[in-house]
């Protein structure tokens, strides 16, 4: 297979074509903005349709009417574009409509900055926008990465019929990093009878709604919801593990961080201190089984974010007080240094 | 012995919600008979808003789909990008189409979206009990307006199909009032017309209906046709704003 | 075998393309490689820089702290990111538009005229091409055949009548370090 050099936000394009996205609905932020233009260039030689919509709202609708007719869509953003598609993402969970949402990060509150942040972990992992609800969220950390998931979540979206968001940041998105688009076997999905595709010959008329005025109904709808959510916690987390076999101390770290922290784990044992990595590639469901797996020897955990502290609350969740959990993080788009990540290394040991 | 009155075969046989003198059920009907006689009711795809006919869904006998506030155009859209080869129409009410929404409707109007737009103007919010609507008239009073619509306070009533016939994009726009036969038999020409604009490719296509609302305006439903008749039509003069030059 | 580079000038000087031409070529010889463009604060000032990594094994960070290299194509570039590169490290500076040398001995430092040599050759903007083959030349990360090769990858084809331009500039940088 042919390798390529390509740029993150590119690569997700590609990727995104070739799992058979039909439709592709967004509207214009950095620092994502070369995802999109692929899409516009290839789209339309490809059979896809690209559609620059008015905004966020808009897009994010046209993404659930695109879902609802039963095709692959999907829509980028980056964090403050993402706030605005809360709404209808809290619609396609209620419906439970299959489609992929990037949200290429970046420094906020507000309109914040351009620079690469990883602060909407929050709204990624608690649902977001208004009601009892989950997607799955992936979070890659390499430009190949991003191109395999960008598989997998257009696949597990069909699977759970729920939307998967993707969520990456302005480095990855501009890095460029050698990929291969993989020829992958097709998995075996459900078939999308619910769509509204037209009658078409059905008996039945086919209804997309998230609308159960009974509340004995919206609790049993939700109660489903829930159900098919502890399903996914039970079979999709997925984690990396990186020089765990003797490791005393573990960083926790995803998405680019996790690359900065893998630098500082590399520095800690050339200094001797036995350190791992734990980097989550499904940051909903939350990988808790990578801690099961190594808190039997682990002495102490640091979490390291791009952030002020969001998905240290995940680590203690798991972790569950067997361990010290401890945290370090930059905010507004600054990225530590590995030398830094080391030095939190170095006072882990020391505290615990 | 022979049938001269029957429910179309794209409604639902159910019973609606609607209130006493309430317009949605005749456009609905309208709308119903429509996609029989075009033939069309297996390839269509409806959207339903949020206001009183949020529960559209229940009521026509195709496929539905139920859009967030305002936002039924976009969802319009993305079903007939991915499906370009069926019927889409949203039906939506003024608070849905005029206030929340504008963005959404302007914008599906501009890029000449190859839909059809039922939008019914009752001046007021009904679903929510009485606000005050983009469209209530000037003087009206509403929950949110008691002491009548001020102008100096909250603006002018938008007509909307003479804002989107500044645009390019719509192929066919017009307004009907939900009045007597006449009027009544002009709405649906006037929907067979947008829907048959979509089937042949044209674009964006919009008939506004000025329909009343007795619970809401605190009137009989006599007084309430009467005040469309009356007043409603002064401000929203009935007629065709855009269609295709013959030929 | 790790090495990390720092390129940076001005907008304009090809700074990225170079940065993407060493790690395509470094990739067509089967190795792991990263390329990132300026982020963070170091956006500010006017310089544009890229960071490339190019490795045996997996790269852990694309980032760079303390390059092994670095390609300084303007005195601002030169001025901030000298301080950082690794000692014994190299640093290679365009002549042209740098009147001083970096204050630092524990560094191997190649002054060359690229924009001189660009501009001779016809071109001012294959300085670049003329940088690169100085950093090729002196630490054989690549062959100049590979980066041939790449060049003629990332040139449109429209463009491919300045292949021989690129292709002389990088063999004139790679003569300099073997003067």
């Amino acid at each position: 297979m042919e390798k390529v050099l390509m740029k993150g936000n590119e690569a997700l394009a590609e990727a995104a074509i070739r799992a058979g996205c039909k439709c592709f609905f967004g509207y214009p932020i950095t620092p994502q903005s070369e995802l999109p233009a692929y899409l516009a260039r290839e789209m339309p030689k490809r059979g896809g349709v690209f559609l620059q919509a008015e905004s966020e709202v808009a897009a994010i609708n046209m993404v659930y009417g695109a879902a609802g007719a039963g095709v692959r869509v999907m829509t980028s953003s980056s964090s403050p574009g993402i706030s605005l598609k809360q709404e209808g993402i809290s619609y396609l969970c209620g419906a439970e409509l299959p489609c992929v949402i990037v949200n290429i990060m970046r420094g906020g509150p507000g309109l914040g900055d351009i620079q690469p942040a990883q602060s909407d972990y929050f709204q990624a992992t608690r649902g977001g926008g208004h009601g009892d609800y989950r997607t799955i969220v992936l979070a890659p950390s390499s430009v190949q990465e991003l191109v395999d998931l960008v598989y997998d979540a257009f696949d597990l979206a069909d699977m759970y019929r729920n939307p998967v968001l993707i969520l990456g940041d302005g480095i990855l998105g501009q890095m460029m990093e050698p990929v291969v688009f993989k020829e992958r076997p097709a998995r075996q999905l459900p078939p999308k009878d619910w769509a509204t595709t037209g009658k078409m010959g059905r008996q039945k008329t086919n209804v997309i709604n998230s609308l159960y005025l009974d509340p004995v109904k919206l609790e049993e709808h939700n109660l489903k919801l829930f159900k098919k959510y502890q399903e996914i916690e039970a079979k999709e987390q997925r984690y990396e593990i990186l020089n765990g076999d003797d490791a005393e101390y573990f960083v926790v770290a995803y998405g680019i961080c996790a690359r900065i922290a893998h630098a500082a784990v590399e520095m800690a044992r050339e200094d001797g201190i036995k350190v791992g990595l734990i980097r989550p590639i499904t940051l909903w469901p939350y990988p808790k089984k990578a801690f099961e797996e190594v808190l039997p020897k682990a002495k102490a955990f640091l979490t390291v974010e791009l952030s002020l502290g969001q998905m240290v609350e995940d680590v203690k969740l798991s972790v569950e007080g067997r361990a010290p959990v401890y945290f370090y993080g930059r905010t507004g788009g600054m990225v530590p240094t590995a030398e830094e990540i080391f030095e939190e290394i170095k006072k882990m040991r020391g505290l615990s | 012995m022979k049938v001269v009155f029957e429910r179309p075969k794209s409604l639902q046989p159910t019973k609606t919600h609607y209130c006493p003198g309430c317009g949605h059920g005749v456009i609905h009907r309208l709308v119903a008979e429509v996609m029989d006689e075009l033939g069309i009711q297996d390839k269509t795809i409806g959207v339903a808003p949020v206001g009183c006919a949020v529960l559209a869904y229940n009521y026509f006998d195709c496929d539905m789909q139920q859009a967030a506030h305002g936002r039924a155009p976009a969802v319009a859209t993305g079903i007939k990008r991915a499906l370009p080869d069926r019927v889409v129409f949203t039906y939506q009410g003024d608070g849905d189409l005029a206030a929340i929404g504008t963005a959404e409707i302007v914008h599906a109007a501009a890029r000449g979206e190859n839909i059809t737009v039922i939008f019914v103007n009752n001046a007021i919010y009904g679903m929510t009990g009485g606000q005050m609507a983009p469209t209530t008239l000037v003087g009206q009073k509403t929950e949110t307006s008691p002491y009548g619509r001020d102008p100096q306070m909250a603006g002018y009533p938008i007509r909307v199909c003479e804002m989107l016939a500044t645009l390019d994009g719509p192929s066919f726009l017009a307004r009907a009032e939900l009045t007597d036969v006449k009027n009544i038999n002009k709405a649906k020409s006037y929907i067979k017309k947008a829907f048959e604009m979509q089937l042949s490719g044209k674009g964006f296509s919009l008939v506004e209906i000025l329909s009343p609302c007795p619970t809401n305006w605190g009137m009989k439903p006599k007084d309430a046709v009467d005040w469309v008749k009356n007043e409603m039509v002064k401000v929203f003069p009935p007629g065709v704003f855009k269609e295709p030059k013959e030929g | 075998m790790k090495m990390e580079i720092i390129m940076a000038g001005f907008g304009g000087q090809g700074i990225m393309l170079m940065g993407e031409i060493l790690a395509h070529s470094a990739m067509l010889e089967g190795r792991e490689v990263s390329w990132i463009p300026s982020y963070g604060p170091e956006m500010r000032g006017g310089t544009a820089n890229c960071m490339v990594v190019i490795s045996d094994k997996r790269i852990p960070s694309p980032i760079i702290s303390s390059p092994d290299v670095l390609v300084a194509m303007n005195k601002p570039s030169m001025e901030k990111f000298t301080p950082m590169v690794k000692s014994g490290g190299i640093v290679i500076l365009n002549k042209a538009l740098i009147d001083e040398r970096p204050a630092r001995d524990n560094i191997k430092v190649i002054e060359v005229d690229a924009t001189g040599i660009a501009d001779e050759l016809g071109n001012m903007r294959v300085a670049n091409m003329v940088a690169l083959g100085v950093l090729i030349g002196e630490t054989g990360i690549v062959k100049p055949e590979t980066v041939i090769k790449s060049i003629d990858y990332f040139l449109p084809a429209h463009r491919k009548n300045m292949m021989e331009i690129n292709e002389k500039a990088l063999k004139r940088g790679i003569a300099e370090v073997q003067k």
